[in-house]
């Protein structure tokens, strides 16, 4: 006797198969870090490892709501914050421009390439003691950390950007008539977007890599110095405090980054 | 009535130098295409019939001789070309595609709307105007490309092998397309395929083109009445020798560059 099924109730479970593999998958993203804190939490409770070093999460929540409801976490995020915003536009503006011209004119490539191919491999950090030579120790010479650090990433890739453009949408430009300005603006910026989008995100990432440690060189205030002091005082559970916001702003500003990403580049 | 020639094009030669090896891609290329005509360019690859065409185009200069393009309305530009598939622009939606050539010479905003939409809709696509080219077929990309070359109403009509990655019942389809936008329009259209079918059943001549040097080697004219339909274009004895005629053209051509 053959087995005659209903096809539709064949490929009917099949499709709940996928479904449940793909609960699966986003249960398992869910309990990865879930399960990390909970080892965590019974290693350093149960003593298997040091709690001064390791404090159990739940200390170190409390800890954070004792720093926030005294205010003086909101001083340190705040004037971090200020110094990422500023010194990432400070970087990604010039970084843009300078890109774009570079990447449509030749000559200006070819002039402008070897000192950034020189600058690029120096990190900002090491610079850090010439910049507080020049800018002092006030704010600017935070913002000018991150600007230089977030500059090189945003600058290599527009010019990636703007000579990856196939030229077969430069023959159409060309051949329709296209101004400079249009050529500009309708060919030149949305066809090295996409590119240059990838630029910005890693600049992202770099500022906040580079404000620790600039704050944690010459400043009095901010996340870098939270973790910094903390940690000079043994204080370590303000220090994972520290480390945890800095991970949460990564995470916050790869999804705003990816938003805009989807809102400046809808053809993808 | 003038009965100057629309494109007119003498001793045209092209050469690409390079140290060891210049290629004479083209070798004094003489021809007339009248107003009006519809003009296929057939040959092998590589004989330099894209560089022709280029240079009609304003992308490429020729390294002597002279064209000229028989000026007609002021407002009109003299060319436009139809580009291979990937010659839409994905960062703009179907109707921006469209529109490109008429925003690129800045018109008025309601003329730049009317043409666009009348043309959308001539080519079937009047649904898909908000998409992006990545949703999109490869023939419904290649009729937003033809769509907005006729928007941009020129002079004459440059096709670089526009249907030349689509697959065959697609070819069909957009070829009879081609021909009834073609037939309202009566524009001058220079027509570059690999493909002799296709050759035949568009156009009013066909040039054949022998490779390295480039030069028009034969000429063909195809007097079959229009509107023309596929299955009769088919079905008739004329064209099939006709076909075997460039055929046997082609293939010493062919054969002779592989020696």
């Amino acid at each position: 006797m053959r087995d005659i099924k209903d096809p539709i109730e064949t490929e009917q479970q099949e499709w709940k198969k996928q479904q449940n593999q793909n609960r699966l998958k986003t249960w398992l993203t869910i309990f990865s870090p879930v399960c990390l804190l909970l080892v965590w939490e019974f290693l350093s409770q149960s003593g298997l490892i040091d709690a001064r070093f390791f404090p159990p999460p739940t200390a170190i929540v409390s800890t954070f709501i004792e720093l926030l409801t005294s205010g003086e976490l909101f001083h340190h995020i705040n004037i971090s914050l200020f110094r990422i915003g500023f010194g990432f536009l400070l970087g990604v503006i010039p970084g843009i421009l300078i890109g774009l011209c570079m990447g449509l004119y030749a000559p200006i490539r070819h002039f402008i390439s070897p000192i950034i191919m020189a600058l690029m491999p120096i990190p900002t950090i090491a610079l850090l003691p010439i910049i507080l030579i020049i800018f002092g120790i006030g704010e600017v010479s935070k913002v000018v950390t991150i600007a230089g650090s977030v500059f090189f990433p945003v600058v290599i890739n527009t010019v990636a950007g703007v000579i990856s453009i196939d030229s077969i949408y430069l023959d159409v430009a060309k051949n329709y008539g296209a101004s400079r300005k249009d050529f500009f603006l309708k060919i030149a910026l949305p066809g090295s977007l996409p590119v240059m989008l990838e630029g910005i995100q890693m600049g992202q990432a770099i500022a906040l890599l580079t404000i620790v440690a600039a704050e944690m060189m010459g400043a009095t205030s901010g996340i870098g110095y939270l973790i910094w002091t903390s940690y000079s005082a043994f204080l370590l559970k303000e220090m994972f405090v520290g480390l945890i916001l800095i991970s949460f702003f990564g995470y916050i500003f790869s999804l705003l980054l990816r938003g805009l990403q989807r809102k400046l580049v809808p053809w993808r | 009535m003038s009965s100057k020639p629309k494109i007119s094009i003498q001793d045209l030669t092209k050469v690409f130098y390079k140290k060891d090896n210049s290629v004479t891609a083209l070798e004094n290329i003489s021809l007339n295409i009248e107003d009006g005509e519809f003009v296929c360019l057939v040959g092998p690859s590589g004989c330099g019939k894209t560089t022709l065409l280029r240079i009609l185009a304003g992308l490429e200069n020729q390294s002597s001789g002279e064209f000229t393009i028989e000026p007609g309305d002021e407002d009109r530009p003299s060319q436009s070309m139809v580009f291979q598939e990937r010659g839409i622009l994905p960062w703009m939606t179907v109707e921006e595609n469209v529109a490109f050539g008429l925003e690129m010479r800045h018109l008025p905003k309601a003329i730049v709307k009317e043409r666009t939409a009348y043309f959308l809709n001539k080519v079937g696509l009047g649904k898909f105007a908000k998409m992006y080219p990545n949703e999109l077929s490869g023939g419904m990309k290649q009729r937003v490309s033809i769509a907005r070359a006729f928007a941009n109403d020129p002079e004459i009509l440059l096709m670089d092998e526009p249907f030349g990655a689509l697959d065959e019942q697609n070819k069909y389809i957009l070829q009879e397309e081609l021909l009834s936008i073609w037939s309202e329009t009566k524009k001058t259209v220079l027509f570059i395929t690999h493909s002799i079918d296709e050759a035949l059943y568009l156009s009013d001549r066909v040039l054949l083109m022998s490779a390295q040097p480039g030069k028009i080697v034969a000429e063909m004219k195809i007097d079959l009445p229009r509107p023309r339909k596929l299955e009769d274009f088919r079905s008739n004895p004329e064209m099939a020798s006709k076909f075997l005629a460039i055929w046997r053209h082609l293939q010493v051509e062919v054969q002779g560059s592989r020696l």
